[in-house]
């Protein structure tokens, strides 16, 4: 009778409330004991909730009942009603109007509070709810849903913020949840973005007090994830094949026709995949960085960076999240960066491994971040040359040392050094001050110690290093004689490069994710905008003298770092390429195969190319 | 407030090699995991801790991995209520059905309508919900309120707590400190005399809770 009334829509809503609670209560006993008038009522009540597509009739009395429901959850029963709560749990809140998503909204944090009962069923409900069901995965990009996407984030979030407000053991649940349903790599590209997505925005808000080091973190990993399961191989075979980085968001018009869990399942599209987690997490930092609340999340992030992603070997792309979110606060977060990663470098207490790759990052950090000052990089400078002065002091006796393995974060620091000056020595000397440090730094000392790093550190680099020093009158010996004849071909150094990776690791290399490229862009220093000290020379002899190759790098130079969207020649923008992004040492014939040429001695790190020509 | 205790323990935490560099932060990570969660050895849920390694030496276990086992004395504040307890909390919600209470931050509390003794009656009263003692009018518990209740049970997995408030002696705190002082016809008396005068009756609750005692509430340590 009850459901007749209801349907009539006589009642109040108290009445239907009151009535709803009868029949609960009336069916809360073993099935026996039911009468056949009880079990009918309660069957109907069942099937108003079934979670299929509804007309707008049956969607106002889909409503009324979760309204009354909400009202008498003191009433449900996990053991006598299980299909009611099954039905209850399995909506997706993404099928429904705004009414029908606030009554289910308020149905379930209504039944989260109710003591031992439902909490984790309602957290998984709502966690599962972050990713829209498979027939509307391949729309939600649509510009047209952006906004009934936001709503419904906002509208999870508003409820997990209820229920934590409410029972504040909540966060601990949610997070066993949100490790348990976070995608793998594996994952197709429409389950991963919207959960990421809806998932960092529980940061930002009253749970991200409690799992801001959790959400950040598992985000970090799974960019780590992706990222090392990108091989050279993709990144050459992408390229041949333009569309898979072109892909825009928008473009996901084409997904009705061609939907991604299709097409995608053979075609393995991580780096898609990656460039498009990378946007939302740079688009969240932006937004953290407008809230105020950047410092919070950079530390999680830096410490985060710390356990996955600097000992993360091959890791391309996701330690631009940490140069993106310098580039925000360069004064503090910037800054910061710098410190840990030369404290990681300096402190006896960690691996060597750590210790390799923070040398490494502090190079290419500081080379390649336009928004660090100059004061900071001399002083970075100036505390690394300290540091491998000091080694070369500890080093007892003057024999040429035979096996640069055991020596190896000497060379890696040194290198850093010299790395470092290739791209900002001539800004140093612009300052006054600041040339009155470098100009007082021990580098002959260094240079002419036996340990000799201008014999083992990357030739390209030493090269380079030494034009400009020379340049710059930073060297008065010359040093440069001494290496003519093995600077191209040291076999210490090749042997020392070949087989350590971290010794060829530059990680700010130019990033190559297109979509996300508009973030990193703007603070990236390339090298073909570098100011070199000896371009003020207007080519003196003795620098053409030392550059053997100046003519055809000088060619090259002229191609810049900037993505030229006419380049309609496939292979010299395949070379271009793989030149933009020399990172970590990958097998000689895979380059070998991708230009059809010899593979050139000395592989070059990142885009230094000594050239004499005024760029 | 009841269920507070402070105890002092024995412990051994095993350490693993990698943290033999940073053995105080070992140490501390492992207390920490143990924080706000019901501990059956503890037979409590850990609020606080407190730590004084006892010696240099450690015991190496043998092993594929050898942990070594740090031997501590460890001050704890737990939190280990049991049924029937007196304990406090702030009223976050409160329906028609059920008034929803948070307990030192943490543990989330409900008491039902069956709970709930008969003097209280739920009202809308200016758009607020809020149930009112019906032989008080001024005793009334809102979201905001603190109230004082019987545990009935705890769920030790969820923290959640079963609350009561049918024993006379429970609902608003506000209330049941003041009412002593504005309804007692004899408010000039001193406390103190009070305090002699129920002691010679020999009741420690009275059986209508016309006077419930404020000195009687244990202060929460």
């Amino acid at each position: 009778m009850a459901t007749h009334e209801i349907e009539d829509g006589y009642l109040s809503d108290s009445d239907i409330q009151s009535s709803v609670a009868e029949i609960l209560e009336n069916v809360a006993k073993p099935p026996i004991m039911i009468s056949e008038h009880d079990g009918d009522l309660y069957g109907q009540l069942v099937l108003m909730l079934i979670p299929v597509e509804k007309n707008l009739d049956e969607e106002i009395l889909f409503v009324t009942a979760l309204k009354a429901l909400s009202g008498a959850v003191s009433k449900i029963n996990n053991i006598f009603h299980v299909s009611l709560l099954r039905n209850i749990f399995s909506i997706y809140i993404w099928d429904y109007g705004l009414d029908a998503r606030n009554a289910i909204l308020e149905l379930i944090t209504n039944l989260a509070i109710v003591p031992d009962k439902f909490l984790e069923d309602c957290l998984e409900m709502l966690v599962r709810n972050f990713q829209p069901p498979g027939r509307i995965r391949g729309y939600i990009y649509r510009p047209k849903f952006h906004a009934h996407k936001q709503n419904i984030y906002v509208q999870l979030h508003e409820a997990l913020c209820y229920i934590t407000s409410l029972v504040p053991i909540a966060p601990f649940k949610l997070k066993d949840i949100l490790d348990r349903r976070m995608p793998k790599v594996h994952a197709e590209k429409m389950e991963m973005l919207p959960f990421v997505e809806c998932m960092l925005g529980l940061e930002s808000n009253e749970i991200g007090d409690y799992l801001r080091s959790t959400l950040l973190s598992m985000v970090v990993e799974l960019l780590v994830d992706l990222d090392v399961s990108i091989t050279w191989g993709h990144i050459l075979k992408e390229d041949n094949n333009k569309d898979i980085f072109d892909i825009e968001l928008e473009d996901f018009h084409n997904a009705e026709y061609n939907p991604v869990g299709v097409s995608g399942g053979k075609k393995d599209n991580n780096p898609d995949k990656l460039d498009c987690l990378m946007v939302i997490v740079c688009e969240h930092i932006k937004s953290s960085a407008c809230d105020g609340h950047l410092v919070k999340v950079f530390d999680i992030l830096m410490e985060s960076f710390r356990k996955t992603v600097l000992n993360a070997y091959r890791s391309k792309f996701s330690q631009f999240i940490m140069f993106y979110a310098c580039s925000l606060e360069p004064e503090i977060c910037g800054l910061k960066f710098a410190i840990f990663l030369i404290d990681i470098f300096v402190s006896k207490a960690e691996d060597p491994i750590s210790r390799m790759s923070a040398v490494c990052y502090v190079a290419s950090y500081l080379s390649r971040a336009r928004f660090i000052s100059c004061s900071v990089v001399s002083s970075i400078i100036k505390r690394l040359v300290e540091w491998c002065y000091e080694y070369c002091h500890l080093q007892a006796g003057s024999e040429r040392i035979n096996n640069p393995n055991s020596h190896r974060l000497f060379y890696a620091g040194f290198q850093a050094v010299m790395y470092i000056l290739c791209f900002r020595m001539q800004s140093l000397m612009d300052i006054q001050e600041l040339k009155s440090v470098l100009f007082h730094l021990p580098l002959e000392a260094i240079l002419c110690h036996p340990l000799d790093p201008l014999r083992i550190c990357l030739p390209t680099i030493v090269k380079e290093f030494l034009c400009q020093a020379m340049a710059a009158h930073l060297l008065k010996k010359p040093l440069i004689s001494s290496l003519q004849d093995n600077l191209l071909e040291s076999e210490m150094s090749a042997a020392f490069g070949g087989v350590e990776r971290l010794h060829m690791f530059f990680p700010f290399d130019p990033y190559l994710l297109k979509e996300s490229d508009r973030f990193i862009k703007p603070n990236f220093e390339s090298w073909s905008m570098v100011r070199k000290t000896y371009t003020n020379l207007n080519s003196e002899d003795e620098l053409d003298d030392l550059d053997p190759l100046s003519g055809d790098d000088g060619s090259e130079d002229g191609r810049d770092d900037d993505v030229s969207a006419g380049d309609d020649d496939d292979e010299d923008e395949l070379e271009y390429s793989i030149n933009q992004m020399s990172i970590t040492p990958r097998p000689v014939f895979e380059i070998a195969m991708a230009d059809g040429r010899v593979p050139i001695p000395g592989r070059m790190p990142a885009r230094i190319r000594p050239s004499v020509s005024p760029v | 407030m009841e269920g507070l205790t402070v105890s002092d323990a024995n412990l051994t935490v095993y350490i693993h090699p990698s943290m033999t560099n940073k053995v105080r932060g070992a140490i501390l990570t492992q207390l920490s995991s143990l924080l706000f969660r019901y501990s059956e050895d503890l037979e409590g849920v850990l609020l606080a801790y407190q730590v004084n390694v006892r010696s240099k030496v450690a015991r190496i276990l043998p092993g594929l991995v050898p942990h070594f086992g740090v031997k501590l004395k460890a001050t704890l504040l737990l939190f280990a209520p049991k049924p029937g307890m007196f304990i406090e909390g702030k009223v976050v919600k409160i329906g028609r059905e059920s008034i929803h209470a948070i307990v030192l931050g943490f543990s989330s509390a409900a008491i039902m309508l069956g709970d709930i003794r008969e003097e209280f009656k739920f009202q809308i009263e200016k758009g607020t919900e809020t149930y009112i003692s019906k032989s008080h009018k001024g005793h009334r518990i809102k979201v905001g309120s603190i109230i004082r209740f019987a545990l009935k049970s705890m769920d030790e997995e969820i923290l959640h707590i079963s609350g009561s408030l049918i024993p006379p002696n429970t609902g608003c705190i506000h209330w049941l400190s003041k009412y002593g002082m504005e309804h007692d016809p004899h408010t000039k008396r001193s406390a103190k005399r009070r305090l002699e005068k129920e002691r010679d009756s020999g009741s420690s609750h009275s059986a209508v809770p016309r006077r419930p005692h404020k000195c009687r509430r244990t202060r929460r340590e």
